[in-house]
């Protein structure tokens, strides 16, 4: 039985309106089916729910807009499902675009910041070691537990933002301590140092553990000195849409792993250990691509939206060529507003790149076809392109997908994966 | 490895705990996913039709079937999705999970709090899953599967 406070149940009776009685019940309901004893405070949110997947979710969103709900926590909004910075074209038709707008407007009418971005965490909202937060988005939660060390469950649509509205969580999974310990141990030292070192290297570990792990929470050796905060993303991204992965540590780099033991709760002794070989990785290498052949149709980068840091390497690799195919690079408004400030936008566009903000081409219909070959860098795009656009996916690192679009046709670097 | 045999019809009926009751008893023909699924990008949430490329049920429809899942994974959106399904009337007719997934349970949560009618979620183990795959069954708000 789910406990709930004097001033909960007031809550869920109304005394805030309406719209926050509704957040309230359903944060209970959720409560009681997780099986958690209460509720416990939040700090903040980041919120899932605004992307249009048809009208049910711009309806829920007003019913509570009308019933007066605010959220009582800060509130970051993930992607939509319009482009309002205007860098790319939505090709939504006008019901689905009107509905997608008024869902966008209901939740900024409920006091969330308009960040519309799934990298949330280098939007500046990166909360501390052992806080709890409610926040939604796979890719999000992920990195929140594992790389900030602040603690969350992964909240669909709907929770969280009703937890943000309560400013209250169910009390269970990864926001206790005992479930947060690694319960395996993967051994990657037996890479190669090339390969750790390299970019497309992190969704294709990030793939692999997330198919090994499940929703299990693990401990990986051997990547010190490797890791930077856009890679750790990558994995993490990859592990999420691969398995159903909230919480991984890497010993040395993520905040609760110093090292393997303290990870594992004070001694792995007795913990499965795994010794990672490079024909593993290539099996989840090759089952980041859908296609083969070397034709390639359109780029896409940004899935978990890029760093500005990202876009300068972009920039590095393109050193001023134009691209000869669609190239969409996918990012926020935190983002554009760095890169027009410096030019360095209008001069990416110039040469063919067509940013996307506030959203991504997996989300929404952006892409100009429905058919063909999408190259990607992102383990989460190469998850989830061939059954949201129809596209078949091509993985290959960022230099590759670079190649190929000033080519035109798929120019990829195997060595590593042999 | 279990082996799929049928149901002793004597096994049936069969009660199970109920994660969420549904607004009545429904009747459809069990669809026993053989991977587990993420609702988003896996299943079109305009038609309940299995649209991940890679999951082994590709262009299966959930839409009035008695969806057995053996597990969730992936995308925090799954959520959304099961309550377009419900709104656009392409729901399953029930849910067997052999756990609760908050994720995928919110989107029915939030349909009853919208007063739309949703189908029950039962709580059913791995094995019996396997063996009620393509029977028709009636499942009960109350937790019964029955033939």
């Amino acid at each position: 039985m789910t406990h709930l406070t004097p001033d909960e149940q007031a809550l869920a009776a109304g005394d805030r309106g309406e719209g926050a009685a509704m957040a309230m019940r359903i944060v209970a309901e959720a409560a009681r089916l997780m099986g958690a004893p209460g509720l416990i405070p939040v700090a903040s949110a980041h919120i899932d729910g605004a992307l249009y997947h048809g009208d049910s979710g711009t309806l829920f969103a007003e019913t509570l807009v009308g019933g007066g709900a605010k959220v009582a926590v800060p509130a970051t909004l993930n992607v939509g499902a319009l482009d309002l910075v205007g860098c790319s074209r939505v090709r939504l038709p006008p019901h689905e675009r009107g509905m997608a707008r008024r869902m966008m407007a209901a939740y900024e009418a409920m006091g969330c910041a308009p960040t519309w971005t799934c990298a949330p965490y280098q939007a500046g909202h990166r909360p501390a070691v052992g806080t709890d937060v409610a926040w939604g988005e796979s890719n999000a939660v992920v990195f929140c537990n594992s790389v900030l060390g602040a603690r969350t469950n992964r909240y669909g649509d709907f929770l969280d933002i009703a937890c943000a509205i309560v400013a209250r969580a169910p009390d269970y999974g990864l926001h206790r301590p005992e479930n947060r310990r690694a319960r395996f141990v993967v051994d990657a030292s037996g890479l190669t140092p090339e390969l750790r070192a390299s970019d497309a290297f992190w969704p294709v570990i990030g793939t692999w553990y997330g198919l090994q792990a499940g929703t299990a929470v693990g401990v990986i050796d051997g990547l010190q000195g490797f890791a930077t905060e856009d890679r750790l993303k990558a994995f993490g991204a990859a592990s999420a849409s691969a398995g159903g992965v909230g919480l991984f540590h890497i010993a040395g780099v993520t905040p609760e792993a110093p090292d393997v033991a303290t990870a594992a709760g004070g001694s792995a002794a007795g913990l499965e250990t795994i010794r990672l070989t490079g024909p593993m990785l290539r099996d989840a290498y090759d089952r980041l691509s859908t296609a083969d052949g070397d034709t390639v149709d359109a780029i896409a980068i940004g899935s978990p939206h890029l760093s500005l840091d990202e876009v300068r390497e972009l920039q590095r690799l393109l050193a001023g060529r134009a691209v000869r195919l669609p190239f969409y690079a996918c990012t926020g408004r935190h983002v554009i507003r760095a890169i027009d400030a410096d030019g360095s936008r209008a001069a990416l566009e110039t040469q063919g790149i067509t940013f996307v903000a506030d959203t991504c081409v997996v989300v929404t219909p952006i892409l100009e076809r429905a058919t063909g070959v999408l190259m990607t860098n992102s383990g989460k795009f190469a998850h989830y392109a061939p059954g949201n656009t129809g596209l078949a996916a091509r993985y290959g690192a960022l230099a590759d997908c670079v190649e190929s679009a000033v080519a035109g046709r798929l120019v990829r670097e195997d060595s590593l994966w042999s | 490895m279990v082996m799929s045999a049928p149901v002793d019809s004597a096994a049936l009926p069969f009660a199970c705990e109920v994660l969420l009751a549904g607004a009545g008893p429904a009747t459809g023909e069990v669809l026993a996913l053989r991977r587990p699924i993420s609702f988003w990008g896996g299943v079109d949430p305009k038609t309940g039709a299995i649209i991940d490329a890679r999951h082994p049920d590709r262009g299966a429809v959930i839409a009035g079937r008695v969806l057995a899942l053996p597990g969730t994974i992936g995308s925090s959106s799954a959520s959304a999705v099961l309550l377009e399904l419900v709104h656009a009337g392409r729901a399953p007719a029930a849910l067997l999970m052999t756990e609760p997934d908050a994720i995928l349970l919110l989107g029915l949560v939030v349909a009853r709090e919208m007063g739309w009618p949703i189908p029950s979620a039962l709580r059913v183990p791995a094995e019996m899953q396997v063996r009620l795959a393509s029977m028709t069954v009636t499942v009960s708000p109350d937790g019964t599967i029955s033939g």
